[in-house]
């Protein structure tokens, strides 16, 4: 192996004082207080800042317009194009959540229903934000495609079953997905 | 003893400790503030009176910025579990709090916050004690926090308060040297240790760092300004040193010592340390402001165009005085964000090698331009040999910082 010798800069008479580089130092922390005042520090306008440094102010400022298209957030569940629950209650979501958040009681189709061939939808599904890790497992083992990761990200309660999300929430936030694998749709 | 005279010092106690407790609050706000903006940052921003404690329906956010953040965090301090480690040397770990925090507040007696107010015949000092001695007052209580950093680095009982107390110690004993001669020159101008004549002689004459009237303007008073900005320059370094903040916190670096010499402790003892530190602080900054910029002084003969002894020119003094430890704090906070911190042994160096000679060069600097319009053939001579003693103390100097070379290298 070779050997570096590293030699030491040798220093000027100033820079062994030092005091100038501190004074220089203060200058440019001086010049990053005097900016951030005024709401020019550098990237301000690029992060979007609030007017004081380049820090944007959160509940009443949000980044969601830059959130980037594939960002995922909170887990829900979709509808299809005729508002068919897609989850049928499989329970593989359930099985394979690694800390255990959600929840399902499946139930059977009535058969006067529209949908009676499709046999089972869930009767209650609950999603406790509290326990979700937001890792996608989920949506990654739905054989219907009903279940995924929206870009929402904002989950907050005042006591503990506020953060559990039910089936109606769950579907508000997923909404309708249109364009995936339809199945059970006679139609074909 | 008279009674107007203990009932006016009970009242200045009362003020003043109040002021300067409010002042830490202060500070605490202004530090995360400023550190914010220098760091692009917003800082503390949101905290405002929660109402709906006092019984309003709901939370009003008032536009006070957050000026009510030290409030919250004082409250956080006495709501904080107060855990004592059961392996502590119980009655000095509680002690040292104290000790630290006392000494810091006691200094302040002497520090005159504004001119003499006049009640009914009588002269009141707007410092709590007017004593003779001042500075030297201020030196022996100040050095006295050393022992509560020591003890409580000592009775936790650990390995990183115990190195945090040790460096302190050391740290703050090599500084009291530098601070104790640098301000000799200074005492040797005013020829005086009363704090409130000095102030007086700055109103008069021009501050120690401004002469801009009075007598400041002659051509001799200029040449001072050499000696008297090499002392101001040791001092106020020595106060960083002195109040352990940042370019010198070797005490508390958490790179290397967890928390230093207050790692152990929570809760209200934690903010007594907080507190004794900022009030530190405040009265380095104070004894700057005081020494060097005129104190409660407005400056450029305007003191002497307001009738003196009346109490809204006391007041107006106090505010003059209270804005200039102000901008010191804040010149404080501004080195804190800038530099980064020494590594011991350049600590040490500086403290030893550098300004212990320094300043007691300048010392006899200051003795030969005071001697030279009486006696010029001796302060001459005394030039010269200051000079070639200077020439070799800079040589004996470079010569313990030089480090040994490793064995094989040339």
């Amino acid at each position: 192996m070779a050997t570096i010798k590293v030699t030491r800069p040798k220093l000027t008479a100033g820079e062994k004082i030092y005091f100038g580089s501190i004074f220089k130092g203060m200058i440019v922390t001086l010049k990053h207080a005097y900016r951030s005042l005024r709401g020019k520090s550098v990237g301000s306008k690029e992060l979007a800042s609030s007017g004081l440094g380049i820090t944007m102010q959160y509940p009443e400022q949000k980044w969601d317009e830059h959130l980037p298209e594939y960002y995922r957030g909170v887990p829900a569940l979709v509808t299809d194009e005729q508002d068919r629950e897609r989850c049928v209650s499989c329970q593989l979501c359930e099985f394979i959540c690694p800390p255990k958040a959600i929840k399902i009681t499946p139930g059977e189709i009535p058969n006067k229903d529209e949908w009676a061939h499709v046999e089972k939808r869930p009767q209650s599904f609950d999603i406790d934000m509290i326990r979700c890790i937001y890792c996608g497992m989920c949506e990654e083992v739905c054989p219907e495609q009903a279940i995924y990761l929206r870009p929402d990200y904002v989950v907050t309660g005042n006591s503990r079953s506020d953060m559990v999300h039910d089936k109606e929430r769950l579907y508000e936030i997923g909404g309708k997905r249109v364009g995936l694998v339809n199945k059970w749709n006679k139609l074909k | 003893m008279d009674i107007p005279f203990l009932i006016a010092t009970a009242i200045k106690i009362g003020v003043f400790l109040g002021v300067t407790l409010t002042f830490v609050s202060v500070c605490v706000i202004f530090e995360r503030r400023f550190s914010a903006i220098i760091q692009d940052r917003v800082g503390p921003n949101r905290t405002m009176i929660p109402l709906s404690i006092l019984g309003f329906k709901k939370d009003v956010a008032l536009p006070i910025g957050g000026l009510t953040q030290p409030m919250a965090d004082g409250l956080k301090f006495i709501l904080k579990e107060d855990f004592t480690p059961d392996y502590v040397r119980k009655f000095f770990f509680w002690l040292a709090p104290c000790m630290t925090m006392v000494p810091a507040l006691v200094t302040m007696a002497v520090v005159p916050f504004g001119s003499p107010m006049e009640i009914g015949g009588q002269i009141i000092p707007m410092a709590v004690a007017d004593l003779n001695v001042g500075p030297l007052f201020i030196f022996a209580i100040a050095s006295l926090s050393v022992y509560g950093i020591t003890l409580a680095g000592w009775s936790s009982n650990s390995k990183y308060p115990f190195f945090g107390g040790v460096r302190s110690c050391a740290q703050m004993i090599s500084y009291e040297i530098a601070l104790g001669l640098s301000i000799v020159p200074i005492l040797m101008f005013f020829e005086t240790l009363n704090l409130g004549h000095i102030i007086e002689y700055q109103v008069n004459n021009g501050w120690l760092l401004l002469p801009l009237w009075g007598e400041g303007l002659s051509f001799h008073r200029v040449l001072l300004m050499i000696p008297l900005g090499i002392s101001f320059f040791i001092f106020t370094t020595s106060i960083f040193a002195e109040t352990n903040r940042m370019p010198f916190d070797l005490p508390e670096c958490e790179t290397e010592l967890v928390g230093g010499y207050h790692t152990e402790y929570s809760s209200m003892k934690f903010a007594l340390f907080f507190l004794g530190e900022y009030a530190a602080m405040i009265i380095g900054s104070a004894l700057i402001v005081t020494l060097f910029f005129g104190g409660w002084s407005i400056g450029f003969g305007l003191d002497n165009l307001l009738p003196i002894g009346a109490w809204w020119v006391s007041l107006l003094h106090i505010g003059v005085f209270l804005t200039k430890v102000t901008l010191f704090c804040l010149f404080f906070i501004l080195v804190r964000w800038t530099i980064p911190r020494f590594r011991y042994d350049q600590l040490m160096n500086l403290g030893w090698i550098v300004f212990f000679e320094a300043a007691l060069i300048n010392v006899i600097i200051m003795a030969l331009m005071l001697a030279y319009p009486y006696q010029p053939v001796a302060s001459g001579i005394g030039a010269v040999l200051l000079i070639i003693a200077t020439v070799v103390l800079i040589k004996i100097a470079k010569s313990v910082l030089q480090k040994p070379n490793a064995l094989g290298s040339v």
